[in-house]
C-alpha cells in the first residue's frame, strides 16, 4: 500500500467516525427519530473490506450499518437526511438508520432483523455467479447473529453452490447486553471448518490487516466463485444503542477500548511510517467540513408529506 | 384450444417464461432432477440446465431469502415452497424483507420475485400439509397474492406474476393439480387484481377463489335448478382484490356469499365482507354470509377432512340464508 492509499483508509474511517459522532450529538439533541446503533470502534472493518470492492459488488448489512453504508460510497448528505427522517434521504425518510440502502451503489440495505442479510446476500451472490461478471457479494453481521439458524442454511448453500460471498463477522464480543460466550457454543472458525469454507481471522481494528485479508479473499473468489469467511475481532465502544448506559460491562473492558481505537492505531502507524502529522490534520479538517455541510443540508431538508405513505408500496399503482 | 391439466399449465408457464427471459430462474426443493414434488418443474432442468434450475437443500428461509437477494441483483427468481404449510419458515424473508424493500428504500428498486406454493386439502395430507394460509400474506402491504382456479388461469396468472416487478405469491391448489381444462392458443393476459365472472347471474353473488370457484359453480347449478340465478366471481387475485367487480355485481344481485377453503375466521372473506358491508351497504338485501373451514386444524382422516372442507352444499345453504 502506498502512503496515499493508507492515508485514504484513514480518511474513510475518520469520515464514518465523525459522521457517527455527529449523529450521537443530534440524537442527544432529540433530532434523530427512533433507534441509533453506532459502530464507533468498528470502522476499520467496512473500510478495510470495501477497499477490495467495486460499485457493482453488493453488500448488505445489519442494524449497526452506518460504517458499511458509508464505506460502500453512498452520498453523505442523503445518508444524514435519511437518518434524520427527511424527504431527501436515500430512502425518502422511510427507512432510517436501520434500513439505509442505496441500490445504485450496491448497498442492499441495513437490516433490522438479525441475520436477515445472510440469505439476501447469498441470493445476491447467486445472481453474480449467474451473471458471470466476476462481481461478488459481502454480508456484514455480528457475533450475535451466529446463533441464528440462517447462518447454517447460508453457509451450507454458499459452499454447495460455490457462491462468491464474503461472510464478514464483526465480533465485538457483545450481542446487545449479553457476552458472546453466553450466546454461542461453538466458534466461527469451527463452523468454517465444518462447512469447508475458507476462514481468516484478523484484528478488526487494524485497517490494513482487514484490507489485506479481504483483498486476498475477494481476489480469489472473483477468479473462481467460492465463499469465504472473514472474522474481525473488534470493539463496540458505545452502548448497544444510544441511551444504553452499559452498566453490564466492567470498567476495565471499557478503559481498554481506547488503546485499540482503530483510528488512533491507523494514525500511529502512518506517523511511524513517516507521514507528516500535518497531512492527518488536513484530512481531519476536510472531513469535518464535509460532515458539517452534509449535516446542515440534511437538517434544513423538508420532512416527508403524509401523502407519501402509500407511495412505493407497489411499483405499479394499484388496480 | 387444447386440453391440458393444471400442473402442466404451471409447467408450461415456467418453460415459456424461462424461454422469454434469461433472468428467470427456478429454486426450490427437488425442483430440478426430480422435476418438483408435484412435477410442476418437470423437464426444466434438462431444458435450461443447472444454472437456471436450482435443487435447493431443505432450507425454506434461505430459499426465500436467496430469491429476495437475487431479485435485488437483477434476476427474476421463481421459488417453490413444496407445501404452503412450510411458508411459516419463509415468513421473515417475505414479510420483513421482500414486502418492504421497495417502500422502505424509498422506491429505489423492487423485488421481482415469485413464490409458488400449493395449499389446500383433499389429499388427506393432514394438519401440516393442507393449510390455506393466504390471508396471512394478503395482510402484508407489499406482497401480492394470486390463486388460480383452473389450468388456463394457472398459466396466465403465473406469467403475470413473473412479469410483475413486485413480489407475488402464486398459491396453487394440490387438489386442482390434476384438473383438466381448455388452454387457449393464445393464453389470456391477466392483469393481477382483476377478477373474472365465472358464471353470470342476477339473484345472488358468490365470491370465491382457487378450488372454491368450482364448488361455487356447482352450488350455482343446484340453485339454477330452483330458478335462482347465481353469479360466481373468481377473484383470481386476493391481494390486490377486485373490489370494483364485486361491488358492481352486488349492485345487481343484492346478495353476497364469500367462499374459501381457508379457515373462515379472520380470513380473506372477512375483508371482503367488511368492505362490502361498508361501501355496498345500500345494495344489500340480506346478510353477507361466509363459507370457509371451521376454526380447527385441517384434519387428516377421510370423514373429518370431508366435513372440514367447504363444498357445494354449504354454499347452497349460505345462499339460502342470505336470500331468505
Ligand atoms: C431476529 C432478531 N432478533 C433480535 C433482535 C434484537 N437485536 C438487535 S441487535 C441484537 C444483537 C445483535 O448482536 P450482534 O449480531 O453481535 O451485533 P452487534 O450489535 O454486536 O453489532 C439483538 C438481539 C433483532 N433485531 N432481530
Ligand atoms: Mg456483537
Amino acid at each position: 500500500m502506498t502512503p496515499n492509499e493508507r492515508a485514504e483508509l484513514y480518511r474513510r474511517m475518520l469520515t464514518i467516525r465523525r459522521a457517527e459522532e455527529r449523529l450521537q450529538k443530534l440524537f442527544a439533541d432529540g433530532l434523530v427519530p427512533g433507534f441509533l446503533h453506532l459502530s464507533i470502534g468498528q470502522e476499520a472493518v467496512p473500510v478495510g473490506v470495501s477497499r477490495a470492492l467495486t460499485e457493482a459488488d453488493t453488500v448488505s448489512s445489519n442494524h449497526r450499518g452506518h460504517g458499511h453504508t458509508l464505506a460502500k460510497g453512498v452520498d453523505l448528505t442523503g445518508f444524514f437526511a435519511e437518518i434524520l427522517g427527511k424527504a431527501t434521504g436515500l430512502c425518502r425518510g422511510r427507512g432510517g438508520s436501520m434500513h439505509v440502502a442505496d441500490l445504485s451503489k450496491g448497498m442492499l440495505g441495513a437490516n433490522g432483523i438479525v441475520a436477515a442479510g445472510l440469505p439476501i446476500t447469498t441470493g445476491s451472490a447467486l445472481a453474480h455467479r449467474m451473471q458471470g461478471k466476476g462481481n461478488i457479494a459481502v454480508v456484514y453481521f455480528g457475533d450475535g447473529a451466529l446463533a441464528e439458524g440462517l447462518v447454517h442454511e447460508c453457509l451450507n448453500i454458499a459452499k454447495l453452490w460455490s457462491l462468491p460471498i464474503l461472510f464478514v463477522c464483526e465480533n465485538n464480543g457483545w450481542s446487545e447486553f449479553s457476552p458472546t460466550e453466553r450466546q454461542l457454543a461453538t466458534s466461527l472458525d469451527k463452523l468454517g471448518k465444518a462447512y469447508g469454507i475458507t476462514y481468516r481471522e484478523v484484528d478488526g481494528n487494524l485497517v490494513e490487516e482487514v484490507a489485506r485479508a479481504a483483498g486476498k479473499l475477494v481476489a480469489g473468489m472473483r477468479k473462481a466463485p467460492a465463499p469465504a469467511i472473514l472474522e474481525c475481532r473488534t470493539t463496540r465502544v458505545r452502548g448497544h444503542f444510544e441511551g444504553d448506559r452499559q452498566d453490564y460491562r466492567d470498567s476495565d473492558e471499557i478503559a481498554a477500548l481506547d488503546a485499540r481505537d482503530p483510528i488512533r492505531l491507523c494514525a500511529e502507524a502512518l506517523i511511524a511510517a513517516g507521514l507528516d502529522d500535518a497531512v492527518l490534520t488536513a484530512i481531519a479538517a476536510e472531513v469535518e467540513a464535509e460532515i458539517e455541510a452534509a449535516t446542515e443540508t440534511a437538517l434544513a431538508a423538508p420532512l416527508p408529506e403524509a401523502g407519501d405513505i402509500l407511495a412505493d408500496v407497489y411499483t405499479r399503482a394499484e388496480v | 384450444m387444447a386440453e391440458t391439466r393444471y400442473i402442466k399449465a404451471v409447467n408450461q408457464a415456467l418453460k415459456d417464461a424461462m424461454r422469454d427471459d434469461p433472468t428467470v430462474f427456478l429454486i426450490g426443493e427437488d425442483v430440478g432432477a426430480a422435476g418438483g414434488s408435484f412435477k410442476a418443474t418437470r423437464d426444466l432442468l434438462d431444458l435450461y440446465g443447472p444454472e437456471r434450475v436450482y435443487d435447493a437443500p431443505i432450507a425454506e428461509a434461505a430459499i426465500t431469502g436467496i430469491a429476495v437477494g437475487a431479485a435485488l441483483t437483477g434476476m427474476k427468481p421463481v421459488a417453490e415452497i413444496m407445501f404452503m404449510d412450510f411458508i411459516t419458515l419463509s415468513m421473515d424473508m417475505l414479510v420483513n424483507q421482500a414486502a418492504k424493500a421497495r417502500s422502505m428504500f424509498g422506491g429505489q428498486g423492487s423485488v421481482p420475485m415469485v413464490l409458488r406454493t400449493p395449499h389446500g386439502g383433499g389429499l388427506n395430507a393432514g394438519p401440516q400439509h393442507s393449510q390455506c394460509l393466504e390471508a396471512w400474506l394478503a395482510h402484508v402491504p407489499g406482497l401480492k397474492v394470486v390463486v388460480p382456479s383452473n389450468p388456463a388461469d394457472a398459466y396466465s396468472l403465473l406469467r403475470a406474476a413473473i412479469d410483475d416487478p413486485d413480489p407475488v405469491i402464486v398459491v396453487e391448489n394440490k387438489a386442482l393439480y390434476a384438473m383438466k381444462g381448455e388452454m387457449p392458443e393464445t393464453p389470456e393476459k391477466i392483469e393481477i387484481g382483476k377478477a373474472r365472472i365465472a358464471r353470470a347471474g342476477r339473484d345472488a353473488t358468490v365470491v370465491a377463489y382457487g378450488a372454491a370457484v368450482g364448488m361455487a359453480e356447482a352450488a350455482a347449478e343446484v340453485m339454477a335448478a330452483e330458478g335462482v340465478e347465481v353469479e360466481v366471481i373468481d377473484l383470481r387475485s386476493v391481494q390486490p382484490w377486485d373490489e370494483a367487480c364485486v361491488l358492481e355485481s352486488l349492485s345487481r344481485t343484492h346478495n353476497l356469499v364469500v367462499v374459501h377453503e381457508a379457515v373462515e375466521a379472520f380470513g380473506v372473506g372477512a375483508e371482503i365482507a367488511a368492505r362490502m358491508a361498508d361501501i355496498g351497504f345500500d345494495e344489500l338485501d340480506g346478510p353477507i354470509v361466509r363459507v370457509g373451514a371451521p376454526f380447527a386444524p385441517s384434519p387428516f382422516g377421510k370423514t373429518l377432512e370431508e366435513a372440514y372442507r367447504p363444498n357445494a352444499d354449504r354454499i347452497v345453504a349460505a345462499l339460502r340464508r342470505t336470500l331468505a
